[in-house]
């Protein structure tokens, strides 16, 4: 009786939060379940993984857990921000990116693992500014291509020609580094914001035409490092070197083909234990849960990945901005690149190639901007109605 | 906005379609082929460290061992271990080489891993296997390892057992040696088979070899779960080895210790001899008692491996090949211990059993003189005072009567070979079958093996009839070679009168081996059977119960009724008493224990004579039979038959301690403790 009397004087912050017509009620609740259940297996794999032999009994979960916590709270403060009001800070955020990026190439940046693109903060902390090169990149196009021609549905020619130089530069940048995995994600999200955009076909075609042709070139003109090279050749024949570049890709077949259907249980893995497959708390991460939670958990692994994706993809169709959709089916052409490139090459059917699992690997950086990304969708969910 | 909605879901579709890739694989991978990579993991997360089972003993009848273990202080070195040290682990190996007083480089060939273009010493064994160094650690050099683990990192002394030899030289051949079993080997084998150690041994010769399933029990493993630098996490599997069973033998060690002594006395008591071996068998059972030969080695040169120079020694012309034993390998013209064979051919030949016959100094055997030994005439005489006596010439006779009967030079279709045939009926001719490892078959002289020779050696013999024998400086031996040359040549397919009358004394081609003789000897004066001798009696288990009796298979019976058996048997009686082995019997208490038996001396061509002695005792149901043969040893009566006698001397305790208490064999297997000891050994 009372709390009505309230109710009808002034709606209460209870309310306001949690009401039928609050903000936080039009949230995607399935998709943020899917990335916390990700999170949640994430961390149980880094610890698996990690705790043989990173200090402490519990390896490198308390750094991933605080991880994780700035990345929610940061993906809750990009929420709460209009994402039509992002358009207008695009410019802003894809230059701090680009300082980011340039920064590596200076004294600043450190080399960790053979791959010198990170920035050291001190405090053993580190923040490898190619992941957030991403989401500006992703921004600046959308921004760039979400203003169509006048009378049409396509974007601006010279806006187009904006986005590739932007493209440009931010590949170039991470190319220095080399990280040729970043490079391979930002020229999906360059092409899925080309695409989504309404960019002619022949347009399209020609670049793409134009893409292969550069591949070629850096492969005719010797441009790669030995090393990446040789990951392709033993893609197509892992028995070429198994003990050399072969290594990585047989091993984790081996550990996730031997979690056969149910696995081994968390902590049970040997070839994790034991520390066969290199890098996995990190690109090989999938290869833990493969082992110690068999077909069934890495399958449950993938189907949450395919909900964030899926819901992504509702989300931008449902948009009824261009700028909206665009970023939101860019994120889902980003995270569906990593996903499948990732998961792919931990079962033999993609090379091996430098690339986290979204929600899942160790990984400050990458952990940050997966959650900013999700924070972008859920801002875009969240007010979806264009002006009227 | 419509475009973007319809690119929009071609995405959607890419991006499911994608989904189902990776679903599919990922059953593919861990369902479909899941098994497969269940085992490639296991490979690759585990090393298999074989636990060597304790191998089982060889017992002699009273369960007195003659091959034992005996527990060593091994020390052993990890190889991966000191091949990830900065220096490869030469500091290491230079301390260890300070404490066991070796050089650094004798312990860094040891461990390498052999290989093309590594000769020995190497390690044949796994990578994973500790490397044995020095099998024969004392306890100070051990402890100083031990206690300072910091300093010998990748260095263990453990406790491992190591064969052990109480009897000596005794029976070395027989006994037989282990080595490092090879990657072929443990291939055949049973269970395991994944895991070559190197540290698992195999018996390579004698009952080490031919028992070689039973004594050495079932290796155990530890399978050491390691992570990708090798290093040990855990075990994570472990098999406790079955130890091996016991070989409990019909040699009893005394008795062999015996003729050990007796067959060395001879040896020295010849100044030629060369070779020599004894046989003494249960009449009784057909089991082996005592298996000598000399020379003999002592079988600890096979403990921790053999040197290179080590093995040529056993193999070489100067040592006398000290590592074949001549009594199943040695093939010698047997001499007039066959004529057993030969009054029994006469017999089946319709010769009457106690007919007279006579004994000339010489026979003329198709135009040429075969002589009595000495040429000394001896008169009448019945079959027994010929065997008695050993008289020559009425086997001459016989053989030529039977050659010419078989058409002579000109065979007829389907000749009866009385003799040959005999022979094969006594077991000559054919390897015994006993319990040992390459058994030499000896050789009768038939007319099928003369063609078989000829077909083999008439391209040189023909050569060198028409060539002659220029390298040879003796003018009238090279004459004579280049005539013996051309005989072999135009008529050597033929079995000439000569080569039957030979045979028929034992003399010629006609080989056989000390074991063959021996259970020839044996049928006539037991029950008439030929048996296949046996060394192994029994294998039990380490805890005393019998696994299985090891019988003594009967392969045959000799042509022979009981009553003609009996004669010949009675006829040897005689010989150690007033025969040709009477000299080296006088002083023998023959009224406590009768010896029969048949002296023999083979001519071997350039060479002094072979010695033979093929005996028993009592003769009155028999329980022994000894034989005896000296290479290059002179008269039977000279060598062998003093050998048997101071073998006969040293079982029954004449003049000194019996070896065997009455004479009488044990035919009970010992029993053993629950505890595996031997009761009351």
């Amino acid at each position: 009786m009372s709390t009505r009397t309230i109710a009808m004087r002034r709606p209460s912050l209870l309310r306001r939060i949690a009401g039928e017509d609050s903000t936080v009620r039009r949230l995607d609740g399935v998709m943020l379940v899917a990335v916390a259940g990700l999170c949640v297996i994430g961390t149980l794999l880094v610890w698996s993984s990690t705790r043989t032999w990173a200090p402490g009994s519990t390896g490198l979960v308390k750094k991933h857990l605080l991880n994780e916590t700035i990345g929610a709270v940061m993906c809750g403060l990009v929420a709460m921000v209009d994402h039509r009001a992002m358009r207008a800070y695009a410019p802003l955020v894809f230059l701090v990116s680009l300082v980011g990026l340039g920064l590596v190439i200076t004294p600043l940046g450190a080399t960790i693992n053979g791959s010198h693109s990170w920035i050291l903060l001190g405090g053993g902390f580190a923040v490898q500014p190619s992941e957030f090169a991403k989401v500006g990149l992703l921004l600046i196009i959308a921004m760039l291509l979400a203003q169509p021609a006048e009378g049409t549905d396509r974007p601006r020619g010279l806006d187009v020609a904006l986005a590739l130089l932007a493209a440009a530069i931010t590949m170039g940048l991470v190319m220095l580094q080399p990280d040729l995995g970043t490079a391979m994600v930002l020229a999906v999200i360059t092409a899925a914001g080309l695409i989504i955009g309404g960019v002619r076909k022949r347009l399209i075609a020609l670049l793409t035409l134009i893409a292969g042709l550069g591949v070629f070139a850096v492969f005719y003109f010797q441009m790669l490092e030995p090393y990446q090279v040789a990951r392709f050749t033993a893609f197509v024949d892992p028995s070429v070197d198994p003990r050399g570049v072969g290594y990585n890709s047989t091993q984790s077949m081996i550990a996730i083909g031997s979690g056969q259907l149910l696995g081994k249980g968390l902590l049970e893995g040997g070839q994790t234990t034991g520390r066969f497959v290199p890098e996995q708390h990190t690109d090989f991460i999938f290869t833990v849960a493969g082992e110690e939670f068999g077909f069934l958990g890495s399958v449950t692994v993938v189907l949450l990945l395919g909900v964030v994706l899926l819901r992504g993809l509702k989300i931008a169709r449902q948009c009824e901005d261009r700028f909206g959709t665009l970023v939101a089916g860019s994120i889902v052409c980003w995270f569906a690149f990593q996903t499948f490139i990732n998961v792919g090459m931990t079962i033999g059917i993609m090379p091996i190639t430098g690339l986290p699992l979204p929600f899942v690997s160790y990984g400050g950086t990458a952990t940050f901007a997966n959650l900013i990304a999700v924070g972008l969708l859920q801002a875009i969910k969240m007010r979806r109605q264009a002006f009227s | 906005m419509m475009r973007m909605r319809a690119r929009l879901l071609v995405l959607h579709v890419l991006v499911l379609t994608l989904l189902v890739v990776l679903a599919v694989r990922l059953w593919q991978v861990q369902v479909v082929r899941g098994h497969e990579f269940v085992t490639r993991a296991t490979e690759t997360r585990t090393r298999a460290v074989i636990v060597p089972a304790v191998r089982g003993q060889i017992l002699d009848s009273s369960g007195r061992p003659l091959v034992r273990n005996k527990t060593a202080l091994v020390v052993s070195v990890d190889r991966t271990r000191l091949s990830r040290m900065k220096d490869g682990g030469v500091k290491v190996l230079r301390k260890l080489s300070a404490v066991l007083g070796r050089p650094v480089s004798d312990l860094q060939q040891r461990i390498r891993p052999c290989g093309p273009g590594v000769g020995k010493p190497c390690w044949t064994g796994s990578p994973y296997q500790p490397v044995p160094l020095d099998e024969k650690v004392d306890t100070r050099e051990a402890l100083q390892i031990l206690e300072r683990q910091e300093e010998f990192p990748g260095v263990t002394a453990e406790i491992h057992s190591v064969r052990q030899y109480p009897g000596g030289r005794a029976g070395a051949q027989m006994l037989g040696y282990l080595q490092p079993v090879t990657e072929a080997e443990l291939e055949k084998r049973e269970g395991l088979k994944a895991s070559f150690s190197g540290v698992d041994l195999a018996g390579r010769d004698g009952l080490e070899y031919v028992y070689d399933d039973a004594l050495r029990g079932k290796s155990g493993l530890r399978r050491v779960q390691v992570d990708r630098m090798g290093k040990a996490l855990g075990v994570e599997e472990q098999i406790t080895p079955v130890p091996g069973d016991h070989l409990v033998t019909s040699i009893d060690s005394r008795v062999q210790a015996v003729t050990e002594k007796a067959l060395a006395r001879a040896m020295k008591s010849a100044p030629a001899a060369d070779g020599g071996a004894a046989v003494v068998l249960d009449a009784r059972t057909g089991r082996v008692v005592a298996l000598a030969s000399a020379p003999g080695y002592d079988p600890e040169i096979w403990a921790g491996g053999i040197s290179a120079r080590g093995y040529q020694w056993l193999l070489s012309e100067k040592s006398g090949k000290p590592l074949v034993s001549r009594a199943i390998n040695g093939q010698f013209a047997p001499g007039s211990t066959f004529k057993i064979s030969s009054v029994a051919a006469m017999l089946r030949a319709g010769y009457p059993l106690n007919g007279t016959y006579s004994c000339p100094g010489s026979y003329a055997v198709g135009g040429r003189a075969f002589n009595n030994f000495r040429g000394i005439a001896l008169g009448s005489l019945s079959l027994h005072t010929a065997l008695v006596k050993s008289c020559d010439t009425i086997f001459y006779r016989a053989a030529y009567e039977q050659y010419l009967k078989d058409g002579g030079r000109h065979p007829k279709r389907k000749p009866k070979e009385v003799f040959a045939n005999m022979a094969r009926a006594f077991g000559f001719g054919r390897p015994t079958g006993v319990d040992l490892p390459g058994e030499s078959p000896g050789r009768i002289p038939d007319r099928a093996w003369k063609k078989e020779l000829w077909n083999q050696t008439s391209a040189t013999n023909c050569e060198r009839s028409r060539k002659g024998y220029p390298e040879v400086k003796d003018r009238a031996r090279a004459e004579f070679l280049k005539r013996l040359a051309l005989e072999n040549c135009t008529e050597g397919f033929l079995l000439r009168p000569g080569d039957s009358a030979n045979f028929s004394i034992g003399q010629g081609d006609v080989l056989v081996t000390p074991m063959q003789l021996a259970r020839a000897y044996m049928a006539l004066v037991s029950d008439g059977k030929l048996r296949s001798p046996r060394i192994g009696w029994a294998q039990v288990r380490p805890d005393g119960k019998v696994v299985r009796t090891i019988p003594v298979p009967v392969v045959g019976k000799l042509p022979l009724s009981e009553k003609e058996r009996l004669y010949i048997k009675n006829a040897l009686s005689q010989v150690a008493a007033d025969g040709t082995a009477a000299g080296a019997f006088a002083g023998f208490p023959m009224n406590k224990v009768r010896v029969g038996g048949k002296t023999g001396t083979a001519e071997v061509w350039g060479k002094q004579d072979t010695s033979w002695f093929a005996s028993f005792a009592p003769t009155k149901n028999p329980q022994y039979v000894v034989v005896a043969m000296i290479s290059q040893g002179g008269m039977g009566a000279q060598t062998a038959a003093p050998a048997v006698r101071e073998i006969y001397e040293g079982i029954y305790g004449i003049k000194r301690k019996p070896a065997v208490p009455g004479g009488r064999l044990t035919t009970r297997l010992p029993t053993f403790a629950p505890d595996g000891l031997v009761a009351g050994g």
